[in-house]
């Protein structure tokens, strides 16, 4: 507590003023972290709103029911039905998950329980670069490999829902694994101690008690690798075969509101380019709900 | 009981030794140091020795822990207290790195022998932690939970077993109501409580307390210590503590730990009945220590 520093000697009792320069600072950094925030949140709204301007003709004129519920989608013929179109993005997202979740689960499982920490240090890195393959080397494996066993399998040429599964379902992987591990791993030490000194087995502890305390993050993680395969582009492109028709069998193409869009992209115009815009809107709701519902099971765990 | 109970035959003695114990009343018996009741030993150590990697922790641990009554370990941090507790249920075979030398018996079996099972040795000594750490399920569900991982089905059997449980731990009156809630939505003192029923579901021949009642409300410690006293007749106790009067108050043997120099292994002092430890401790050191000249 020394009074005698000389460059602030200021009579007793006084306390010295914050300087004009700290407040000019403090202002600035505050203000562009803002901008840096609000950029992002401009971003959002911009693209909603012109992906809703330029979709608007598609609802006034065609209907949103002719648009939602239409069963044909052939522009040649100026029918812009997409719900084969939608439930072709469903098909492909379900299946993914259906074959990617247990892959997915198990992967994080075994790195948050089982694995040693040497393997983990392997283990955890390749998960992580299956996120970082660009999704057109996917697509391209896909064609090249799987798709002439599933071609054998189903009798065709393989381009189809179950090719499109399995290529897609290994995409989704990294997402779920890494916040499902990370669900497991915040699952306080104690919880498992306190099984293991119950005379609980590895297994045991796993499916009765640590699975079910991280149930809540692991459906989170679920839902945001659904999130990542209903808009995956150009793998699902490469592979479903891209004929807008209804599910038909595992090996026949159909095609998806993504790949439809990227096809037509090209040479479409007047009404069947605000179409696109339409299922690009359409895509954006879909994104937009299993955001909310991440938020609403997330604050059914606090 | 558990399967394990026919691996072991009760040594003889035991039963005449249980005898004068049950002329006591329940509650009658805390409070007084000296029983004539106390049993046979539990578990026998010999000559232990305990590593974390290079780290040798305990050296040449010997000590015969009594059936039927509370042992307490005291001693400042760090002295290896609860690592050699965390020994009697091989609570240490989780940490990897770690190593035990010499000779633990329970019942005269070997807890290190080749082949044994931790998983069935852990049924049969329970253990309670520092902080309590219920499953976030139901208190029903957290108390069951033992008594399922045994094959328990019927509603009726886990029923009995939950609610006298939750009695054996004090905390029946407190929760008959809310089975379904979940543990977690308990006081502190109330959760380490619902840990004590959960472990006593299964019920252990020894449960191993490391320091049970040093993150609760003083409630809740003592109606911890009223259930030692009234379980201590069918369950052997090992509390390790740093509260020198709840180890005075609640233990018929204490043990005295003690780390001399940082970085050399720990060594037991002193054990003995603890009205003989506290009042007229043979060691120097434990008497420096009890009477808080250091630790």
């Amino acid at each position: 507590m020394s009074t005698t520093d000389t460059s602030s000697s200021v009579a007793r009792g006084t306390l010295r003023l914050v300087s004009r320069e700290t407040q000019v600072k403090e202002w600035l950094l505050a203000s562009v972290f803002f901008a840096c925030a609000f950029v992002a949140v401009l971003a959002v709204a911009l693209i909603f709103a012109f992906v809703g301007w330029k979709a608007w003709p598609i609802f006034s004129e065609v209907g949103i029911s002719e648009f939602l519920f239409g069963r044909v989608w052939a522009s040649s013929e100026e029918l812009y039905g997409i719900l084969p179109l939608i439930q072709g993005s469903f098909v492909v997202t379900l299946g993914a998950l259906v074959i990617g979740t247990p892959l997915a689960v198990g992967t994080a499982v075994f790195l948050s329980e089982i694995a040693s920490p040497g393997v983990r240090a392997v283990v955890r890195p390749a998960v992580e670069l299956l996120a970082g393959i660009p999704s057109v080397v996917y697509g391209f494996f896909g064609v090249v490999v799987v798709r002439p066993i599933v071609g054998d399998l189903t009798g065709g040429i393989g381009f189809g829902p179950l090719t499109a599964w399995v290529i897609l379902a290994i995409m989704i992987v990294p997402t779920i694994a890494a916040l499902s591990e990370d669900a497991l791993r915040s699952i306080p030490m104690g919880i498992r101690e306190a099984s293991y000194a119950m005379g609980a087995t590895t297994w045991q502890t796993i499916r009765k008690v640590v699975v079910p305390a991280a149930k809540i993050g692991i459906i989170d993680a679920i839902i945001l690798g659904m999130g990542r395969a209903i808009g995956e582009t150009m793998a699902v492109l490469m592979l479903v075969g891209n004929a807008p028709q209804f599910f038909a069998g595992i090996g026949q193409p159909i095609s998806t509101l993504t790949s439809q869009i990227v096809m037509d992209m090209g040479y479409s115009t007047g009404t069947h380019r605000t179409a696109l815009f339409g299922m690009a809107a359409i895509l954006f709701l879909i994104s937009m709900g299993l955001v909310l519902t991440v938020r609403l099971v997330s604050r059914l765990r606090d | 009981m558990t399967d394990a109970a026919g691996a072991t035959p009760p040594v003889a003695t035991e039963a005449g030794a249980a005898a004068p114990a049950a002329e006591r009343g329940p509650g009658e018996a805390h409070r007084h140091h000296v029983h004539a009741a106390v049993g046979e030993t539990k578990v026998h150590v010999q000559g232990l020795n305990f590593w974390y990697g290079d780290f040798n922790a305990l050296t040449d641990i010997t000590v015969d822990i009594k059936s039927r009554a509370v042992t307490a370990f005291i001693g400042p941090s760090g002295c290896g207290k609860s690592t050699f507790l965390r020994c009697m249920n091989r609570m240490n075979d989780l940490i990897p790195g770690t190593r035990v030398e010499g000779t633990m018996l329970l019942d005269g079996a070997d807890i290190y022998g080749p082949g044994v099972d931790p998983v069935d040795l852990r049924r049969r000594v329970g253990m309670i932690f520092q902080q309590p750490n219920p499953f976030p399920q139901s208190i029903y569900d957290n108390v069951a939970y033992g008594p399922r991982l045994q094959g328990l089905k019927r509603k009726a059997d886990l029923d009995a077993i939950v609610e006298e449980s939750l009695r054996r731990a004090n905390l029946w009156k407190e929760v008959k109501d809310i089975l379904g809630r979940g543990g977690l939505t308990l006081s502190g003192g109330q959760q380490q409580r619902l840990c004590i029923a959960r472990v006593l579901a299964v019920q252990p021949e020894v449960l191993l307390m490391d320091e049970p009642c040093s993150a609760i409300d003083p409630t809740s410690v003592q109606k911890i210590e009223d259930l030692m006293a009234e379980i201590k007749d069918e369950v052997t106790i090992v509390i390790v503590t740093h509260n020198m009067q709840q180890a005075a108050r609640v233990s018929d043997f204490t043990a005295f730990f003690l780390q001399e120099v940082a970085g050399e292994p720990a060594v037991l002092v002193e054990y003995g009945r603890t009205s003989e430890i506290f009042t007229s401790p043979s060691d120097k050191r434990t008497e420096d220590y009890i009477t808080g000249r250091f630790g």
